[in-house]
């Protein structure tokens, strides 16, 4: 058929922009700055400071990503209960901060997290203590949390939102309570929501380095962050790349493992 | 004799090593009612998106008109196609979508006019110009396509399972208004239907398909009285189909008890298929027929009752006008005419080669 | 009970909505601040506005943004369209292989993204505006696809052979009566592509090239910097542009689906 051919253009295009580019990581991540082969910049993870980094990103990673779970779930349950008109909008509203340009919502965290900002501004008003947030991991959590949260709420929603009610009165018509009935029904079928909202938070967390340049002041490194400086300043694109193919072969693992205690709990709980 | 309108010869396809059609040939002739019968995946809808000029066959070749025009493509062809799922154009008005056609051939706006006043006056919804598709009822949606299609005044319309999505009172209604329009129009529809009532009600002839092959080909009253082999039998209407054993000319012994049959030149002592339908079981008081049963169901279906009777190790479904409850002593026995003996296929392929022949 | 229950929701939907929106309102709020101090009130002033459209980097960064952004969308969602037209007549195993690779910016993280395109260019070539353009139409592709991937699937295979059928070329088929089923997927794939490609910070700052900025570059360095209040206001101007913006695309959507309610 002819209409194969209109794949040409994005067949060109992955291959240069998509493809050629991995290889480059590969490339420069493998060799050493003599153009020798070698597995020094991987294995460099296991440097002190680089592996405290790691450390520092993961758990921050599953820090942020348990806390948006928490905080998303309920909302989004509670949202998708109501299908009065005008429900659509109420769940825009908790979606919108996602077009909101990233480094936007950094700075309005830092404006109320920061020594001299609206929170400590409140509390000082109040006659309480002042916090020393700013510049602590507890900072860059709260200000991640803030970040991704609402890639959390849109997915759970949207699986919530189509589970059919008859499944849930069939439920409650065979006698389940209405816990038994969540745990037994809807958490189920919600999980590959939590899924994907587990992957959009995780994966960008786990590579965080703005909202810990910004939030943190540089004190706190993210392996995120030495990766950055590895190409921004110390300018040794080896190692760089040789931490981001760690970086990215664990991101790969990670997803693996979920999507396939997914699919087994998915089998077990047929049962 | 009324001349071949569409010819198919010696068509075969596959998809994917698949082989859908094999070998095919079919003659529909002008203004022939014509039904392709058969159960999904029987190669009917294939068979219709060749001639449709959707597919291409591998090999053979569609003949219409006298012309071969197996390479013509489909934008091309003197013939338009009623989808199942009406594939009305949502984001244009029922006129829009009724023009589509005649403007692409650059027909005057007056002549478009005239012609979806006509076209909808003939499917019975004038006054719906302005209306949206998305706005119609199923059955609605249906007669507008088909308004779509009978405007650019093609020679055959083909038609696929345009009736499947509808309830049943609607789809008995539209079996006449189809049959109407055909008669009004006199043109050739070929239809598609997995449906063996609907093929029986409207089709000058049908033809079962099955695994790709053609089974048989006849009019409604041959294929429902001499189906010529135990798919086709079993797949029109409910019937017995019970092993026998074709002991000489006009006789037949059936689970070890002799029948007087009409059916001549099978041989002797030969095993056949024995068709017999349900409402030619005649039932008698015990010890007066041919083989003696007993009633173990009983449904009441309106205009007669169906039971199932267990005689000579056999369940024969039955139906009648008298009622005999479950439990009852009957006798079954069955007029020569009504019995209808089929050679036993050797294999499932040949259950299909051989009809071919 | 019952009731309890439902205000405890309702408090809770307030309370998270509460905790995603004061830090939004607060930004506004300090935009019309007459004061540098950001917890004392020092009068309503236009003069961080009046400050921002005299900033000739601000206004540079803006400029490149929207070229950017809006340049990258187009490309991506032509080739994006045209890649799903192809994809959904082939084979199924072929179909899964090309999602597969347009998922692949979905699922590596930005910054890999980002550092992959930077090295291809500083190794061939040099960063620049082209690097940045590469990349934006990179992360803008996958939406693109994910986006008109479902339309065309949707869309009822028979009404391009409809069209056919009466005597429509492929051409005429495909503009009258193709496009227009695929226009919504097409119209929010563009759309997805300008907001992740308007919102990027990752990418951008691994592939542009030096003095180059796009307002989320910019942003970054005034935030290291310590933060300006024209800031604020450049960030309450973004807001509502996004909420305008939201807004149309909500209206062009809604009246359709109540024009085919009311018959």
């Amino acid at each position: 058929m002819s209409r194969k051919i209109f794949i040409t253009p994005y067949i060109v295009w992955a291959a240069g922009f998509i493809i050629l580019p991995l290889f480059m990581i590969l490339g420069y991540g493998l060799t050493g700055a003599d153009g020798k082969i070698t597995l020094e910049n991987l294995l460099a993870i296991l440097d002190a400071v680089h592996y405290k980094s790691f450390g520092n990103s993961l758990w921050l990673a599953f820090g942020t990503t348990t806390l948006c779970l928490l905080l998303a779930y309920p909302l989004a349950y509670i949202l998708s209960q109501r299908k009065k008109r005008g429900s659509k909008l109420v769940i825009l509203l908790f979606v919108l901060p996602m077009w909101i340009n990233f480094l936007l919502r950094v700075l309005a965290m830092q404006m109320i997290l920061s020594n001299t900002g609206i929170l400590n501004g409140i509390l000082s008003f109040l006659g309480l203590p002042t916090l020393k947030i700013m510049y602590t991991k507890a900072a860059i959590l709260i200000g991640m949390v803030y970040d991704y949260l609402p890639f959390m709420i849109l997915p759970i929603y949207n699986v919530l939102n189509k589970i059919d009610v008859a499944l849930i009165e069939a439920a409650r018509d065979l006698g389940a309570t209405p816990a038994v009935t969540f745990r037994k029904v809807i958490l189920p079928l919600s999980m590959p929501g939590v899924i994907s909202g587990v992957t959009m938070v995780f994966i960008p967390s786990i590579s965080e380095f703005v909202v810990a340049d910004i939030l943190g002041g540089s004190k706190i490194l993210l392996l995120g962050n030495v990766i950055e400086q590895e190409f921004n300043l110390a300018n040794n694109w080896n190692l760089g790349s040789g931490l981001s193919l760690v970086l990215m072969v664990f991101i790969l693992i990670s997803m693996a493992i979920m999507n396939r205690s997914n699919s087994e709990k998915g089998d077990t709980m047929i049962w | 004799m009324k001349r071949n309108l569409v010819e198919l010869r010696n068509i075969s396809k596959s998809f994917e090593n698949t082989l859908v059609l094999d070998d095919l040939c079919l003659e529909v002739k002008e203004n022939e009612f014509i039904t392709l019968l058969g159960p999904s995946g029987c190669g009917k809808t294939t068979t219709l998106r060749i001639i449709g000029g959707f597919e291409k066959p591998d090999k053979g070749q569609v003949i219409f008109d006298g012309e071969d025009i197996t390479n013509v493509p489909a934008n091309r062809r003197n013939l338009n196609t009623v989808f199942q799922k009406y594939a009305l154009f949502q984001h244009m008005s029922i006129e829009e979508n009724i023009a589509f056609g005649l403007k692409i051939k650059k027909k005057s706006e007056g002549y478009i006019r005239d012609k979806i006043k006509y076209a909808l006056k003939l499917v019975n919804l004038d006054g719906y110009e302005k209306r949206k598709p998305a706005s119609l009822s199923g059955g609605q949606q249906q007669r507008i396509a088909i308004a779509r299609a009978i405007v650019n005044e093609p020679k055959v319309l083909l038609l696929d399972e345009p009736l499947g999505a509808l309830d049943l009172k609607l789809r008995q209604d539209m079996q006449y208004e189809l049959m109407r329009l055909k008669e009004e129009l006199g043109i050739t529809f070929i239809y598609i239907t997995h449906d063996q009532e609907e093929a029986l009600t409207m089709s000058d002839k049908v033809v079962v398909m099955n695994q790709g092959y053609i089974q048989q080909m006849g009019t409604p009253e041959d294929i429902y009285n001499e189906p010529e082999n135990a798919f086709v039998a079993d797949f029109i209407g409910d019937s017995n189909i019970i092993d026998g054993i074709m002991l000489e000319d006009k006789l037949v012994s059936i689970l070890g008890h002799r029948f007087e049959c009409v059916d001549v030149g099978f041989g002797t002592n030969r095993p056949v298929d024995v068709v017999i339908r349900p409402e030619d079981v005649i039932l008698g008081k015990e010890g007066e027929g041919i083989i003696d049963g007993i009633v173990t169901s009983l449904i009441f279906k309106g205009v007669h009752y169906e039971m199932d009777v267990q005689a000579a190790g056999y369940e024969w479904l039955v139906h009648s006008t008298t009622c005999y409850p479950v439990g009852t002593k009957v006798s079954l026995s069955v007029i020569p005419f009504n019995i209808q003996i089929m050679n036993k296929p050797e294999s499932d392929d040949e259950k299909a080669v051989m009809l071919d022949e | 009970m019952v009731k309890a229950k439902k205000y405890a929701g309702r408090i809770y939907v307030a309370l998270i909505g509460f905790l995603l929106y004061s830090p939004l309102l607060i930004l506004i709020v300090c935009s019309f601040n007459d004061s540098k101090i950001r917890t004392v009130w020092g009068g309503f002033t236009l003069h961080w506005y009046v400050d921002l459209f005299q900033n000739e980097e601000v206004i540079a960064a803006v400029k490149t943004s929207l070229l950017l952004t809006t340049s990258a969308a187009l490309i991506a969602t032509v080739i994006g369209t045209l890649a799903c037209i192809a994809m959904s007549a082939m084979g199924s195993k072929m179909r899964g292989l090309m999602q597969s690779v347009a998922n692949i910016p979905l699922l590596n993280s930005e910054m890999v993204t980002g550092i992959a395109i930077m090295l291809l260019f500083v190794h061939f070539m040099s960063l620049g505006v082209g690097s940045m353009l590469i990349a934006h139409i990179t992360i803008g592709l996958p939406y693109v696809i994910l986006n008109v991937m479902p339309k065309l699937q949707q869309t009822d295979k028979n009404l391009y052979e409809a069209a056919l059928d009466l005597g429509a070329s492929h051409v005429y088929a495909f503009v009258k009566v193709v496009l227009p089923e695929l226009l919504p997927g097409i119209l929010s794939g563009f759309f997805f592509a300008f907001t992740i490609s308007m919102d990027d910070f990752v990418v951008t700052y691994f592939t542009k090239g030096a003095g180059i900025n796009t307002i989320s570059t910019m942003l970054y360095q005034q935030l290291r910097r310590g933060i300006n209040p024209e800031m604020y206001a450049l960030s309450t101007i973004l807001l509502f542009t996004i909420l305008i913006l939201l807004a149309i695309i909500n209206r062009l959507s809604v009246p359709k689906s109540t024009k085919e309610v009311k018959y």
